[in-house]
């Protein structure tokens, strides 16, 4: 069997080892997502995201089994920090999922950021693709604990759920810029705590404020997720807004804008390894050593990097 | 940095509560600049293979202080054996008597660690032993 077949017939091995390739060595992972793409598209992106400890992996969980309770297949990314500093991480978010590890209709993968900022891991969105592939119904993203600005998951997911908790600062925290923006859905989980109800309300009069006619106002739900309270409510919020998206060709819209940035991504990716393949390093570590001697400055050095293309070393269109 | 890193699942099987040392050994392999997936406490060998499989882990490390490895531990590997994960490297740690170590050698952890061992020894461990793929 193939890898790509081993992916299409589901195989937890095949689904396994073809991420950590498009993790570590993305550029030979290209041909078989060449292959599964025509696959894919099926799938349900939902993210999640919001602040450590908020509850978002166990909030995962328990969406997870009650849609393999109707049936559903379900694909699990699970996102945690990289150190800065050494390159390694702890990768815990299984730890409240672990119900769900033997369940062959289930597929959980932990990854580490690996130097990226925006609350995702790089290669996100291509083990997005090979759980789709694989057949899963609904793949859910955890994003790491984020703070005010970590946005990445809305340009990757049909929906973003944003998780917050009690207690955690005043009510100009909810009129920031930032995660709250992203929410398609909100859910205020451990809500049997103190301040659950306020909470609530403090995210009723930000939305209530939005001065903009919008086709989708979203909607903010309580749910106490160790003890499985408000889930299927949340469900049910996931999918009415799905279906809003559907009915105003809005996921189409979305999944558009997508492919536009990936392609582009991979465009850029593509330019930046031509263009630097033809420079070795010794020589690169000179144009370095100019800039900072200040005989050239860093627009002129890239110029010259950009030469081959633009012919002229002028730089231009 | 690496070119990529090495994935560790540090795994409790069993009853016992005590996961200090998985904790510790886990802090210093992330130091050490692996990733390592820690799944609690409490895991059954199905859990464990199930998650080192998903996860596409170098090596699986089973911390055990209630005494029950000769059962948990060659459970483990085969599981391994029957998913074709055989080559995932599988260490164990705990408090485990010399006399148990040979026959756990034999069903097929590579390498036992007993109280007393440093992080640094185990970190030289995996890096020598683990198959780059």
């Amino acid at each position: 069997m193939t890898l790509v077949e081993g992916i299409l017939a589901g195989k937890q091995r095949a689904i396994a080892r073809l991420i950590t390739l498009v993790e570590n060595r993305p550029r030979e992972a290209v041909p078989v997502l060449q292959d599964l793409y025509p696959h894919t598209g099926k799938a349900l992106v939902i993210g999640i995201t919001g602040p450590p400890g908020a509850g978002k992996s166990t909030l995962v969980a328990r969406l997870t089994r009650r849609l393999r309770q109707r049936g559903k297949t379900v694909g699990i990314i699970a996102v945690d920090p990289t150190s800065p500093f050494t390159g390694g991480a702890i990768l815990g978010d299984r730890i409240r999922m672990q119900e769900l590890a033997t369940d062959p209709g289930v597929f959980i993968r932990s990854m580490g950021t690996r130097g990226s900022l925006g609350g995702l891991a790089k290669a996100t969105h291509n083990v997005i693709r090979i759980l789709d592939a694989a057949g899963k119904d609904y793949i859910f993203v955890e994003t790491v604990g984020v703070g005010q600005s970590e946005v990445d998951i809305v340009k990757t997911a049909d929906s973003t759920l944003v998780v917050l908790v009690p207690g955690l600062g005043d009510d100009i925290q909810t009129i920031k810029a930032g995660i709250l923006e992203i929410a398609d859905i909100f859910v205020v989980n451990k809500a049997d705590r103190q301040g659950a109800d306020r909470l609530v309300a403090e995210l009723e009069m930000m939305l209530d404020l939005s001065e903009k006619e919008v086709a989708w106002r979203p909607p903010v739900y309580t749910t106490v997720a160790t003890g499985n309270q408000g889930i299927d409510a949340v469900l049910e919020g996931i999918e009415e807004h799905v279906r809003h998206l559907y009915q105003n060709g809005q996921l189409e819209a979305r999944r558009r804008e997508r492919y536009r940035a990936e392609i582009m991504a991979i465009v850029e990716e593509e330019i930046k390894a031509r263009l630097l393949g033809q420079w070795s390093a010794g020589s690169l570590e000179e144009l370095l050593e100019e800039v900072a001697a200040r005989a050239k400055d860093p627009y002129a050095a890239a110029r010259e990097i950009l030469k081959p293309w633009t012919g002229n070393g002028k730089g231009g269109s | 940095m690496q070119e990529r890193p090495i994935r560790v699942l540090i795994a409790k099987p069993g009853l016992d509560g005590h996961d200090r040392g998985a904790k510790v050994l886990a802090r210093a392999l992330r130091d050490a600049g692996m990733e390592v997936i820690y799944t609690g406490l409490r895991q059954t060998p199905e859990q464990i293979v199930e998650t080192g499989i998903q996860e596409d882990v170098d090596v699986i490390g089973l911390s055990i202080l209630s005494g029950a490895h000769n059962h948990l531990f060659p459970r483990v590997m085969e599981l391994l054996r029957e998913k074709g994960a055989e080559d995932i490297l599988v260490i164990g740690g705990g408090i485990i008597p010399e006399d148990d170590i040979p026959a756990l050698k034999e069903k097929g952890i590579a390498e036992i660690f007993t109280p007393g061992t440093t992080t640094r020894e185990v970190i030289e461990y995996i890096r020598e032993h683990v198959q780059q793929r």
